[in-house]
């Protein structure tokens, strides 16, 4: 049986994490390679790195981190945050990243989507999607962190980068992002339904019972949640107890 | 005798080489690890790996573009009797025809056809992406002490085609996504698997340190 999946996720800046992380056993706090290995111990079934590094010289600190990640975590690992490139996306496979995702690029060249998933299969394309809600039953995607409105329409523009190649949807609620009120279930599941491919909840995760919700209300193959991990509130291993004692499938080796 | 990762410019093949040099130190084994896409390297390894990631026919091609290395592999493999491990499209590639978008040849050494996977349920994704079970169909050295079942421990998947074998003794494993597929074939000194074991943390370890000891 497919198991669902739970994803830590770390924003990393100039090689190092920002927002606090703060695990027990952590020499560095700051280290992202060092908190990917707590998560790994702690049987998180992927890692995700968000790179928010503003300047491209900076860049070169990411793979140092993805390289280091990946020799030490034998995990599936997925990074995204300015890839605009097919050069882009080759670099970040062979430094160690399973799959990429992609965000603005391609909202800006739906084309970029195909011609990334020809040249290196679907399996490790994921687009990232921004979305906010406009109307009723109606989401938009936003880019630039939510500030920017494309009146491109969440539902569509999913369906339609997975016709392109897109092997997965990681979907991040702007509503709910950060509000720890819960994953936009209507939203969730809305988009999940629609697409054939598996789809990654985002946004919003303040307890377990959200990720329960995500999975089971929203659709999603997988939940993804950053600050109740990072802050030691909650660890993978209890989310993934208190998943499976909802009734989820989960990995539990 | 060192274990060789056949480079052919297929996806990543950092974890592969990590995920082996992990297993062989941890495991006692202490076995040179090397990525090579020399087909001379293979006369004188202990090991071969075939990873493979992304479409059958381009991972075909980037085989075929080494001049003499589908030989080697012949001649190492079926020959020399090999130990030789095939992930992903690599262990699709053992199979006679690859059917993903056009019809591939493959290496034809288990026999068998690489198709679309059938789920039977239409509300199941595809790709089968994530971690699942696997269900030992006959014993084999490989999952020597892991378990199995649907209590055993998981194998990471990401995958859209299936390997359908002509005898269904050449299935060492199936796992269950809506109906069975074969996650790990073999027969005499050849393995393969759907699943990657350099993604598989626990599982994946235990399984490379067995193919590692493997003196079939």
């Amino acid at each position: 049986m497919l198991k669902s999946r739970v994803i830590p996720c770390l924003d990393v800046k100039d090689g190092r994490v920002v927002k606090g992380v703060n695990f027990v056993d952590l020499r560095d706090a700051g280290d992202p390679v060092e908190s990917a290995m707590v998560y790994d111990k702690a049987g998180a079934d992927e890692l995700c790195f968000l790179d928010i590094t503003a300047s491209h010289e900076n860049r070169g600190t990411l793979l140092d981190v993805v390289q280091r990640t990946a020799e030490a975590c034998f995990m599936p690992l997925t990074v995204g945050g300015g890839v605009r490139t097919l050069d882009d996306i080759r670099t970040l496979l062979l430094a160690g990243a399973d799959k990429v995702s992609i965000n603005t690029a391609a909202v800006n060249d739906r084309e970029f989507v195909k011609r990334a998933a020809e040249k290196f299969g679907s399996q490790c394309i994921v687009v990232a999607i921004d979305a906010k809600s406009v109307a009723a039953e109606r989401w938009e995607i936003f880019t630039h962190g939510g500030r920017r409105a494309t009146g491109i329409d969440a539902v569509e523009f999913a369906q339609e980068v997975v016709s392109l190649g897109a092997g997965e949807i990681l979907l991040t609620s702007m509503d709910r992002d950060g509000t720890r009120v819960g994953f936009d279930l209507p939203l969730t599941r809305l988009v999940s339904d629609s697409i054939s491919v598996p789809l990654i909840a985002s946004g919003g995760v303040g307890n377990l019972d959200h990720l329960v919700a995500g999975i089971r209300d929203g659709h999603a193959s997988a939940v993804l949640a950053a600050s109740i991990f990072h802050f030691g509130e909650f660890t993978i291993g209890e989310a993934k107890q208190f998943m499976a004692g909802h009734g989820l499938n989960m990995r539990l080796d | 005798m060192t274990v060789t990762i056949v480079d052919y410019g297929s996806g990543n093949l950092h974890s592969a080489v990590k995920a082996f040099e992990r297993a062989s130190r941890e495991h006692g084994l202490d076995l040179p690890i090397q990525l090579s896409s020399d087909p001379e390297q293979l006369r004188t390894s202990s090991h071969i790996v075939l990873p493979g990631v992304g479409a059958f026919a381009d991972c075909r091609r980037g085989l075929e573009e080494i001049p003499g290395m589908v030989e080697a592999l012949h001649e190492a493999v079926l020959h020399q009797g090999r130990p030789f491990f095939g992930i992903c499209v690599g262990m699709q590639l053992l199979a006679t025809r690859g059917h993903e978008h056009q019809v591939t040849q493959g290496l034809g050494w288990i026999g068998g056809d690489v198709v679309a996977l059938e789920t039977g349920d239409q509300d199941l994704k595809i790709p089968h992406m994530g971690w699942n079970t696997l269900d030992e169909k006959r014993p084999h050295h490989l999952l020597d002490g892991i378990p199995t079942g649907e209590n055993g421990l998981n194998a990471y998947f990401v995958h859209s085609y299936q390997f359908v074998p002509d005898s269904t003794a050449s299935a060492i494993a199936t796992t269950t996504y809506g109906k069975p597929f074969a996650s790990i074939v073999g027969r005499d000194n050849i393995v393969g698997s759907q699943f990657h074991p350099e993604k598989s943390q626990k599982l994946g370890l235990a399984l490379i340190a067995n193919f590692l000891r493997w003196r079939p």
